[in-house]
């Protein structure tokens, strides 16, 4: 009797703890990659495949359901050979309002007690809303298991008081990792600090909402517009948009409804 | 590394990479540090973040060059020419440090009158004997004024490597006659002018491809941030060292750095990259074949090393700290042979093998692929795919009777014999090769000495799975069945083997971390070695607390006299300790540097001659006045209590004969050298000349090449002719940050493999189009050794230059893959050739030329010489379960 009980028992979530985040500096960035190894390393994350694409030193392509993390390099040279050479660690924007959380049906994306968006693996059933929901293209379904998966920010790592293990390998300290609130400002430091250095192309993305778009509690700065770096410039939810698209589903249905009505009748 | 250890008095590294933070400027040159170092490049960040100016010099443009702030393009080869353009622009603008220059170098010493410089013989010195490709010293008259002009110790021809006594240089005045006023036309500093007057910044330009502003940005960063109140470091790595000039173009790096006063002090030095881990530890305690352990020189049949007392009179440093050598060759002997050696034996000084040729890796490999070697025994080590021209390598492993490799997976070096471009038959390749599993770093005790000479200890975490085994268990278990086979041997040459000291078993069963037991049985127990590396008291076996407790009477022992002071006392092994240290930025409790934990060589050069720090912002080491002793946030690398004010007279012996204001202990006359009176083998100051194959004439001298580089011939090693037409383009070699040199410890890891999947060849658009290559398609890339395809990585990082007027292609080769592994592809090193330096026979993968079309191997006439190339094969060699990656969710 009590077993059956214990399935409707809902335990006591663990209290809510300092908000946790990244900082990814990308002027710091030297493209080792030694976040993604440390990533799929600490995670135990196959490898995806031994494809040479060409796009630069770029061979991991996106994040998806076995890459967490993924250094994105930008080659920007003119004819005469000048130019840069730009390099940026992406991975989940652990955004404070995720549309994953909001499109998952059965309540497997949570926010957990550090303010980061968490796939609970027992409970995803596999549906993929939430891959259709994340403009950022950060989840991904695993054929194999068929569920959702994407970086966890090292929950297992922060409920031991360490840093995620991609913050742990970057050896330039270009991914930092600390309470979101102190990571902004270190951001905002660091913008005014390359500003007053002339490099006047530095800004931070997601630290701030952006029209429909929640601030991100993992947070870049970048040194050209976020298309360079495959970043959406203006994120979309879906769930912004939910009146409006309830509305006129609601009002097409009335339409289409009274059209067939009227066809049907005309047929008489 | 007599590149340094000629300069300065020492082979390594002569500062740390966590000081390269405090420096002003950096100049990386010859090493791309970003990708093959990424760690200790964070302090190259730091100092950038601090508002230093960071410069990259290299032939390509790689992840180092864009983090710069300045990125300069040169052909591969020409750093020479850009360094003595530096050193011209240094002299000719009065930027040098006048006091620094004066004191701490011998810009002022006299060398003797017959001594002609390149400058009036056409790019050669006086006394060069072409044919037997060496300067007779009789002739040279390097000396400075007053010595003898042939070193008493030079050695014979036959013997290409030095003795590191010679390198270093033996004076009967050490305080040879010197005109402060620098007016002496036979003075140093005259010299270096008269010789680097022609390295014009139009030259440097028209030579290294890049434009006269780049270079002089270059040249003025550097000056504008040296002096009293700024200093500059200068960061490189294999990218130098692997020339046929490697040696000069160290060399003259010193020089800029000497005459702007860098040497010794905080934020400067030479930060010498290693190219693998613990390589350094390799040469302190060498696998090299003509040093013994602390660059002790190995007795050689052509020199008068008959007995201990002839040796050490032969190679007989009487001024500064060398002078101690008996007593290291002493203690060396009583570590080896133990109650053996006796004073009535010579200490067992005869059971120490001769050498009587050079027997470093490329002319061993070359007898090897003449038949004359038996066997070999690979630890670590990727000859196949690897070396230098790896197809002659191959062809020589071939001729073996017997390998062993030793390695995690079965590598080129194992598997040749089966497989590989040139298809072979393995019924006709007689060689057996064992092929022993090896543990891996975390499966065993022992230590790295890592590029800036810090030991830092690691422990056991697990004991290896399977067969596998450390490489310390194979040599002690070999040693044991080797001392028991020839046991009831009488044979002289035996009684070295037989007296040889072996007892490092463990005294009681090893314990892992977790408390259980290990389960290998007859590993050795390294803290036993590492104690006898230290030195010990003969008697009571009491740890000695460091090099200067060494005595030359036979009453201590010692392994490796520069590494004493590691291990003072038992359970106190200094390399084991991880301590930082807040108020101390060099952190001394954090492992340990060799010599005596000197974290930065030569740092009483941080003061002035008088001991004050040269400015507040760079203080580091000083003179106490009311503690007459060296003081500062570092160990003195000086005699602690000797005042600045002290005088060495040229009767002076020993330490003696340093004066108080002589930072360089090492050198006889405790002076930096700008000009080398002996040391390097082609000539006393760094001169231009082309790499072996190279599409430009020497532009700066009549003389192509060096005329002392090694030419190794073999039909399999042909070179092409300077500026032969059929070969115009420039190759280098470099390594990318996501595999390890030839693959052994990488290409069988998919985490690492999946980064860089596959084998290219990076381009310019310009030469892609000219030749009708396309971005991603084939590429094949051939010369008179060998014809490798890639894929064609066409990107606007690499471009062409403007070399003598006309427009010159360079083209980056990757040199990570190879046959065996999970990812596999051509070798970089078929097209390399084995050619070598003369001071040190170091090869010139660096720089080489060859010519490229498009599409593979096999499919034109003109590769069909060669065959074609198995590129994509899948290895079957490593079983899944062997990997460490981990399986699907």
């Amino acid at each position: 009797m009590s077993n059956v009980l214990e399935v409707f028992a809902r335990p006591e979530p663990p209290p809510a703890k300092q908000e946790m985040g990244f900082f990814t500096d990308t002027s710091l960035c030297i493209g080792c990659k030694a976040c993604e190894v440390a990533c799929k390393q600490w995670n135990q994350l196959p490898a995806d495949g031994l494809e040479w694409t060409g796009h630069s030193y770029d061979n991991t392509v996106m994040l998806s359901d076995t890459t967490w993390r993924h250094v994105a390099f930008v080659e920007q040279f003119d004819s005469k050979g000048a130019g840069r050479w730009l390099m940026m660690s992406d991975v989940c924007k652990h955004c404070r309002q995720a549309p994953c959380q909001e499109a998952c049906p059965t309540g497997s994306i949570i926010y957990n007690e550090f303010g980061n968006v968490y796939v609970q693996q027992d409970i995803c059933n596999g549906c993929g809303y939430c891959v259709a929901a994340c403009p950022f293209g950060v989840l991904d379904r695993n054929e194999e298991d068929g569920r959702a998966h994407k970086c966890t920010l090292c929950y297992d790592r922060q409920k031991d008081d360490m840093e995620p293990a991609c913050a742990k390998a970057c050896p330039t300290d270009s991914i930092l990792f600390g309470p979101i609130s102190e990571m902004k400002q270190h951001a905002e430091k660091r913008v005014e600090q390359l500003h007053a250095r002339g490099e006047t192309d530095a800004y931070i993305y997601g630290a701030e909402r952006a029209g429909e778009y929640s601030e991100l509690n993992s947070i870049f700065l970048l040194k050209d517009k976020p298309q360079a770096y495959n970043l959406p410039e203006a994120p979309r939810r879906p769930a912004a948009h939910m009146k409006k698209s309830y509305a006129f589903s609601f009002g097409a249905a009335i339409f289409l409804g009274a059209m067939s009505a009227l066809l049907l009748s005309g047929d008489e | 590394m007599p590149g340094l250890g000629t300069s300065f008095g020492r082979g390594a590294a002569t500062t740390f990479q966590e000081d390269l933070q405090n420096s002003d400027c950096i100049l990386i040159m010859g090493s791309n540090m970003a990708e093959a170092h990424p760690v200790g490049f964070r302090f190259v960040m730091k100092a950038r973040e601090n508002g230093a100016k960071i410069m990259h010099v290299d032939p390509h443009f790689s992840r180092t060059s864009a983090m710069c702030n300045e990125y300069v393009p040169i052909r591969t080869g020409t750093d020479i020419a850009f360094l003595g353009g530096i050193i011209h622009y240094i002299l000719e603008n009065d930027r040098w440090f006048k006091e620094y220059v004066l004191a701490y170098t011998n810009a002022a010493t006299i060398i003797n009158g017959d001594y002609t410089d390149a400058e009036e013989l056409g790019g050669v010195f006086n006394g060069l004997q072409r044919e037997e490709r060496r300067y007779d010293q009789k002739v040279a008259a390097w000396n400075y004024a007053g010595e003898p002009k042939q070193p008493k110790n030079q050695t014979d021809q036959a013997i290409k490597a030095q003795s590191f006594s010679e390198r270093l240089g033996h004076l009967e005045n050490p305080v040879p006659p010197q005109d402060p006023t620098l007016q002496d036309p036979m003075c140093v500093f005259q010299i270096l002018k008269r010789h680097y007057a022609r390295y014009l910044a139009e030259k440097v330009a028209e030579i290294c491809g890049c434009s006269q502003q780049q270079f002089l940005s270059v040249a003025e960063s550097l000056c504008a941030n040296s002096g009293r109140e700024r200093t500059s470091a200068i960061v490189y790595a294999v990218g130098w060292t692997q020339h046929t000039t490697g040696v000069q173009i160290i060399r003259a790096a010193g020089i800029v750095q000497l005459l702007l006063g860098n040497m010794g002090r905080p934020g400067g030095g030479i930060m010498a990259m290693r190219g693998h881990a613990s390589i350094q530890g390799s040469t302190d305690i060498p696998t090299l074949y003509d040093i013994l352990p602390g660059y002790i020189p190995q007795p050689a049949t052509m020199r008068d090393h008959g007995t201990l007392k002839d040796y050490l009179k032969q190679e007989e440093v009487s001024t500064g700290y060398w002078a101690n050598l008996p007593k290291f060759m002493v203690s060396l002997l009583k570590a080896w042979y133990g109650e053996a050696a006796k004073k009535e034996n010579d200490h067992g000084f005869g059971w120490v093998p001769r050498i009587d040729a050079n027997y470093s890796q490329l002319p061993a490999f070359l007898r090897m692929a003449q038949g004359k070697v038996k066997g070999l025994f690979l630890f670590g080590q990727n000859p196949a795919a690897g070396a230098p021209n790896a197809k002659l390598n191959r062809k020589a492993l071939m001729q073996l009777d017997w390998l062993v490799v030793r390695d995690w997976f079965e590598i080129e070096s194992a598997s040749f014999w089966y497989k590989g471009p040139e298809k072979p038959d393995p019924k006709a390749i007689k060689t057996e090769i064992f092929f022993l599993p090896a543990a891996s770093n975390a499966e065993k005790d022992g230590s790295f000495t890592n590029t800036q000479r810090l030991l830092q200890w690691h422990d056991k975490a697990v004991d290896p799975p399977g067969d596998c085994r450390s490489d310390a268990w194979f040599v002690f278990q070999l040693g044991k069945r080797l001392k028991k086979l020839y046991a009831e041997s009488q044979q002289k040459r035996d009684q070295g083997l037989l007296n040889l000291t072996w007892d490092y078993d463990h005294d009681r069963m090893q314990e892992l971390p977790d408390g259980s037991l290990s389960k290998i049985i007859g590993e050795p127990d390294m803290e036993k070695i590492l104690k006898e590396i230290n030195g010990y008291t003969v008697k009571e076996g009491k740890h000695v607390a460091g090099f200067s407790e060494l005595k030359d009477d036979g009453s201590t022992a010692c392994g490796c006299w520069i590494y004493s002071g590691v291990f003072p006392e038992p359970g106190r092994n200094r390399a084991r300790s991880r301590k930082r240290d807040a108020q101390n930025p060099t952190s001394p409790d954090w492992g340990f540097a060799w010599p005596h934990n000197r974290r930065m060589m030569y740092n009483r050069a941080s003061a002035d001659p008088e001991g004050k720090p040269w400015s507040e912002r760079k203080k580091y080491m000083w003179w106490d006045e009311a503690a007459k002793r060296w003081t500062g946030v570092d160990t003195p690398d000086f005699e602690p209590d000797k005042p600045p004010s002290y005088r060495a007279t040229n009767e002076s012996r020993g330490m003696d004969a340093i004066s108080g204001d002589a930072p360089f202990i090492m050198k006889p006359d405790g002076r930096a050298w700008l000009f080398a009176p002996m040391g390097t083998k082609d000539g006393p100051l760094p001169t231009h000349y082309e790499p072996m194959e190279s599409p430009v004439p020497n532009l700066l001298y009549p003389e192509q090449a060096s005329p002392l580089a090694e030419v190794f011939k073999d039909d399999l090693n042909q070179l092409a002719m300077a500026m032969d037409p059929e070969y115009p383009i420039v190759g280098t070699t470099y390594r990318l940050t996501e595999h390890y040199l030839s693959g052994p410890m990488s290409r069988f890891n998919s985490w690492l493999n999946e980064l860089q999947p596959e084998m290219f060849v990076e381009l310019s658009p310009e030469l892609a189009q000219q030749r009708g290559i396309t971005h991603g398609g084939w590429m094949v890339i051939w010369n008179k050794r060998a014809a490798i395809e890639a894929r064609a990585m066409v990107t606007g990082r690499v471009q062409s230059l403007t070399v003598n007027g006309r427009t010159l292609h360079q083209i980056g080769i990757p040199f990570h893959w190879g046959f065996a592994g999970e990812t596999v592809g051509s070798m970089a090193n078929d097209l390399t050739s084995m050619v070598a330096d003369p001071n040190v026979s170091m090869h010139e993968a660096k720089a080489f030329t060859c010519n490229v079309r498009a599409g593979r191997v096999g499919d034109a006439d003109v590769a069909d010489k060669f065959s074609a190339w198995p590129t994509r094969a899948k290895s079957p060699d490593t079983p899944e379960s062997d990997q460490p990656e981990g399986q699907a969710i």
